[in-house]
């Protein structure tokens, strides 16, 4: 096993003996790690090997599918998110998925405080504004749409969509956000765009990042974690793990031996 | 040897191309065939029922037989209209839809979410089942339902059970079919934002989908709007306007029925026939439209 | 639902046994009452399958403009869209051309009588399923996968020959399944029949003859419909929800079996 979970003082998140199954095959086997805070933590590995799952698990969207089970803990403040309620916990923690997905319906103003409507909270028009402009101006959009808030979303370039996407995620003011490969859909300028984006948000917020490009996690991330076939192989400084990998496995990925 | 190949080879490649040119043409033919009726059904139902339109037509109840009669005898316009039809019509349609769309769309939401399932492939079944059931075994039903045991008699009820049912289906595969085109990542966006499951439904899912669900109910009202032999076991008919449900009404489709049975009133059939055609065409050219508007 | 048909009927089969089905006597006069349905099974079976034969060259030859000679174009487009107003005219309106249209015209071409009976009922039918069975065969037409098409094409084949040897039997089992299922809805169909076919409540000895159908011997009869005969009224509805019921399983069974 790695041993890094005693480095971390103070996790954001605690992730204790986890497995998860779909119909009795495992896709994340007695994975165990501590996810420092404020920092970018990037989940690798090669397709299949469980990383999605894994980041899924951590606000229980994998709960979605059919015949899962669910075995270790989570742990939230000490509390296992398995006994939360999803709405409480889905509320802590923002998530960003593959492609751009606003709403279609609702405008970007609507779409940035989606979060609110959704769950009924009702906010007075001073409160939308102010949650609108700090969470765009925090993806730093807000110089881009500020004049068309009340247009739809879906009309926004890429880019603008993902990064819209995130604004609605930080709306809620979470303190975990989960990134399943963000910048996949998009061009080169929109990703470095995305990533800067990514480094600066780390200062309020935990940040843990699937991704499949490994210059983006060496890029980005503060530590990374290797997954294969459903286990978690290494874990560690993503500047020691790139430069003297400890396991035979990750140094073959690193070096392009498959994946 | 090969010269002589040649030439037979060509010879039956020229007979190919006849043929090849005379079944397009048969097949542009029959097509225009094909659609010939509704040029000459729409020619004649202008040509024989614009006379009779004006706005009494659409205000007015529907004449008695003796009053035609006396009209047609001194070559006179038919006096009266066909509110009472509208009025039924548009009663029943209302009623109709009050019970169909509600229990159609929570079907059509249930099969998206239970793909796959037993239950949910039976529900299936049961409702493409039932979109075959001719309308005149519906309104035998509802007869047995509701004019039997509900409202002791004919009834505007009835009359709507009876097209509601026929609208059901459309409505449950369109819901489906509408809410299998939109992304998954949408419904994960909203859950993910700890929106709980009806939120979802309610705020992201039939806002997307709305002019697929209303294309399937805009169908679903041009196919009742002129159905007749279900109203004929259920809601009857009735001289005048009627607005209470459990009492025989009627139905622009039923009206035109009535007149057809009366040799007096036949100056009224085309003008009613071609007012509801607009009204079927109208509503089926518009369905359409929000169709073509999603792809 | 077929229970309620179910115990409507009851009393007629009671009354009458399986001698319903096969009996051709239907007497209404008091005291000697007997029903049998035979005359109306005959004439549905009669006049459905009578307009099948007739819309198929129509239905087909629509079906290959659409979905394959001027497939996509500007032409077929709107060739569609008329096919497709001809399913929305009601079925009394179809009823009322025929009774002042067709059926002067029969009279006028000699087919005798009245004009009435199973020959004209049939011909409305045929024009009110061509729509079905066109649009349900040119979906599967334009569904039949172009490389296979451009494969006999390279090999010299005309069109004709192409639509012979790839479309058609590619497409066959669907739009097999089309016709049956257009053949299901000619069997239900009222208005237009009841206005068309005579009313005669024999079976039909001539296809120039009148008859009467199960559809419209309910619609016509019902009004002054109680007691026993109302029973067998439903009766016939009960086999007439069978019949349908079975001829769309089977259409519907093969195109699940397609795709």
């Amino acid at each position: 096993m790695t041993q890094t979970i005693a480095e971390i003082k103070n996790p954001a998140l605690s992730i204790r003996d986890l497995s998860i199954a779909y119909d009795k095959n495992y896709a994340v086997k007695n994975v165990t790690v501590d996810i420092k805070k404020n920092t970018v933590t990037a989940i690798m590995g090669p397709s299949g090997c469980g990383k999605s799952t894994l980041l899924r698990a951590l606000n229980r969207m994998h709960e979605l599918y059919e015949n899962i089970t669910t075995e270790g803990k989570v742990l939230l403040h000490e509390e296992n998110i398995y006994d939360m309620s999803t709405i409480k916990l889905r509320r802590q923690m923002g998530m960003v998925f593959q492609r751009p997905n606003p709403f279609p319906t609702m405008s970007i103003f609507d779409n940035v405080i989606a979060g609110y409507k959704l769950n009924g909270n009702s906010l007075k028009k001073k409160e939308k504004d102010e949650i609108v402009e700090r969470s765009l101006r925090d993806v730093a959009l807000w110089d881009e749409v500020k004049d068309s808030l009340h247009k739809k979303g879906t009309f926004l370039s890429g880019g603008q969509q993902q990064r819209l996407c995130i604004a609605r995620a930080l709306a809620f003011g979470p303190e975990i956000i989960l990134m399943d490969e963000p910048t996949s859909a998009l061009d080169p300028i929109a990703t470095s765009k995305v990533e800067d984006l990514l480094v600066k948000l780390k200062e309020h917020y935990t940040i843990i990042l699937v991704t499949h490009n490994m210059s983006q996690a060496a890029r980005i991330s503060d530590y990374s974690l290797f997954m294969y076939l459903g286990e978690l192989v290494e874990y560690g400084k993503t500047k020691n793990m790139f430069t003297n990998p400890k396991d035979p496995r990750t140094e073959q990925y690193l070096t392009g031996k498959f994946g | 040897m090969n010269a002589l190949q040649a030439t037979t080879y060509q010879d039956k490649s020229s007979g190919r191309i006849w043929k090849d040119k005379f079944i397009q043409g048969l097949v542009i033919f029959l097509s225009v065939v094909t659609i010939s009726p509704i040029a000459l059904i729409i020619y004649k139902l202008f040509v024989e029922g614009y006379k009779q339109i004006s706005l009494g037509f659409i205000i007015e109840n529907t004449p008695d037989t003796f009053a035609a009669m006396t009209a047609v005898a001194n070559d006179e316009r038919i006096p009266g209209g066909i509110a009472n039809g509208l009025v039924g019509t548009l009663l029943m349609i209302v009623l109709a839809s009050a019970i169909a769309i509600p229990v159609g769309v929570l079907t059509g939401i249930y099969l998206y979410e239970n793909q796959g399932k037993m239950m949910a492939n039976l529900i299936r079944n049961i409702s493409d089942i039932l979109q075959g059931v001719p309308s005149i075994v519906l309104g035998l039903i509802s007869y047995l339902w509701i004019v039997k045991h509900v409202t002791m008699g004919f009834s505007a009820l009835a009359g709507s059970v009876s097209l509601a049912i026929m609208m059901l289906p459309m409505i449950v595969r369109s819901t489906e079919e509408t809410l299998k085109m939109i992304p998954i990542t949408l419904k994960e966006a909203a859950l993910a934002l700890g929106a709980p499951y009806y939120k979802v439904i309610l705020k992201v899912l039939i806002p997307t989908g709305y002019s697929g669900l209303l294309t399937g109910i805009l169908l679903g009202i041009s196919r009742i709007l002129g159905e007749t032999a279900p109203l004929m076991l259920t809601a009857l008919g009735s001289s005048t306007i009627n607005l209470d449900v459990t009492k025989p009404t009627s139905a622009v489709p039923l009206l035109i029925w009535e007149f057809y049975n009366d040799p007096n009133m036949i100056g009224l059939i085309w003008s009613s026939s071609l007012l509801l055609m607009a009204f079927v065409l109208t509503l089926n050219i518009v369905s359409k439209q929000f169709a073509a508007k999603r792809r | 639902m077929v229970f309620s048909l179910v115990g409507g009927a009851i009393p007629s089969f009671k009354a009458f046994g399986l001698k319903f089905i096969v009996s051709g006597d239907w007497d209404p006069t008091e005291g000697r009452e007997v029903y049998g349905a035979l005359p109306f099974i005959a004439g549905t079976l009669l006049t459905s399958f009578a307009a099948l034969l007739i819309s198929l060259p129509l239905s087909f030859s629509t079906s290959l403009f659409l979905g394959e000679y001027y497939k996509g174009t500007r032409v077929a487009r709107i060739l569609g869209m008329l096919v497709d107003l001809l399913a929305g005219i009601p079925s009394i309106v179809y009823g009322l051309w025929g009774f002042y249209v067709l059926r002067p015209l029969m009279i006028d071409l000699g087919f005798g009588g009245q004009g009435f009976g199973i020959f004209t009922a049939s011909l409305i039918l045929a024009i009110m399923i061509i729509p079905y069975a066109t649009s349900l065969s040119n979906e599967i037409i334009a569904m039949v996968p172009n490389d296979l098409k451009e494969a006999a094409y390279s090999l010299g084949a005309t069109r004709l020959e192409v639509i012979q040897t790839v479309t058609i039997p590619t497409a066959r089992s669907g739009i097999v399944a089309g016709y049956i299922l257009s053949f299901g809805r000619a069997l239900g169909e009222t208005m237009a029949v009841t206005m068309l076919i005579g009313n005669t409540n024999r079976v039909p000895d001539s296809f120039f003859g009148t008859g009467n159908t199960m559809a419209s011997v309910i619609a016509n009869q019902f009004g002054e419909a109680d007691g026993l005969k109302l029973s067998s009224l439903i009766a016939i509805g009960l086999l007439l929800f069978l019949i349908t019921g079975i001829v769309n399983g089977v259409g519907k069974l093969i195109i699940k079996k397609m795709t």
